[in-house]
């Protein structure tokens, strides 16, 4: 029993960073809701329910624009892709796993979730408990940063308000960006992605231009692989 | 409130379905080649469709203008990203440029 709690311990005390980078943003999510005119209860079962702070800021901002539904989901799924790849690599370390915690260390997958954990199971051998410490703890912080933002984000009302919370989500896009971008063709895919999603933004109406230019981007990658590889 | 927290469910389930299928199937079957190719292309992708076009446009136009703060803010958010490789640095300073721009630019 002690031996438990001193893992779950010890992965909650690594969380330390993720936390202080997601009370912020989950306060910039809860009251960037709050001023779309999102009630509390909502805003905090979204977090509990999805945790996922793109897509929650994205969500947000296409409901209070109003968005259908399906586009909304349509666009969190595409958002959200990007952890098939995290949550592939990250099979060979949870192989000793029970399988029963799978779902839950799935669900709290998120991009500084996943990092952190990359980071750990270089150097270690890590337990289930403790990345469910490490994972859980996060977790907590990112709930509590959107409730506090839902409770108190409307003293900050105005449109200056709302603008500057909302360029969280640019900024933490930007580092992801700049984290992952690490070899040269995928620098090129990233330039490549920005440019067709533009011109896709004004073509196609909705929020496809995500979806058509993350697609169009990857199978041109793809081909480009092998096109080198043949010459 | 009843129809937002249906698209909140649906949310949650194309949230968690990418997270979990690859690391549940995984540990059974081989993902082809080809697949893993395209996928590693998938995250940079993704973070520069939404970037450019939400910094760069506006109500369906390019707004390149000194009020479209979100664009001043994105280049020396994306110098703090690169050098100092810290989250939180990142978005205080992309916050700030932002809210300094407010007070300081017309609309």
């Amino acid at each position: 029993m002690l031996i438990y709690w001193a893992e779950l311990r010890g992965g909650a005390k690594k969380a330390y960073s993720i936390v202080l980078g997601y009370l912020p943003l989950g306060f910039a999510y809860g009251a960037l809701a709050s001023l779309a005119g999102f009630e509390l209860p909502l805003i905090v079962v979204m977090s509990l329910l999805v945790f996922a702070g793109s897509a929650q800021f994205i969500a947000v901002n296409m409901l209070a624009a109003g968005s259908a539904g399906a586009a909304v989901i349509a666009t969190v799924f595409i958002v959200n892709l990007r952890h098939l790849l995290m949550s592939a690599s990250l099979a060979p370390h949870l192989q000793t796993y029970p399988r029963r915690v799978l779902p839950l260390l799935a669900f709290w997958l998120t991009d500084e979730n996943y990092a952190l954990a990359c980071g750990e199971f270089k150097k270690y051998e890590r337990s289930y408990l403790f990345i469910i410490g490490l994972f859980g703890t996060a977790y907590a912080g990112w709930v509590l940063g959107g409730a506090l933002g839902g409770l108190f984000g409307h003293f900050f009302d105005g449109r200056d308000a709302a603008l500057t919370m909302g360029y969280a989500l640019y900024a933490m896009f930007i580092f992801l960006l700049v984290i992952q971008a690490t070899e040269k063709r995928l620098l090129l895919a990233a330039c490549i992605s920005g440019l067709l999603a533009v011109i896709f933004y004004l073509c196609v109406p909705g929020s496809w231009y995500i979806i058509l230019a993350t697609a169009c981007t990857a199978t041109l990658g793809v081909l480009t692989e092998k096109w080198q590889k043949l010459s | 409130m009843a129809e937002t927290f249906l698209i909140i469910l649906g949310m949650a389930l194309v949230t968690f379905l990418p997270r979990f299928l690859p690391m549940y199937v995984l540990t059974q079957l081989k993902i082809p080649d080809v697949v893993v190719a395209w996928l590693r292309y998938v995250p940079v992708s993704v973070l520069a469709a939404l970037v450019v076009p939400g910094v760069l446009m506006a109500e369906g136009q390019f707004y390149i203008s000194l009020g479209n703060s979100y664009l001043l803010a994105s280049l020396p958010a994306l110098l703090v990203a690169s050098l100092t490789k810290n989250m939180l640095l990142t978005i205080t300073v992309g916050m700030g440029v932002v809210l300094v721009l407010r007070w300081y630019l017309p609309a």
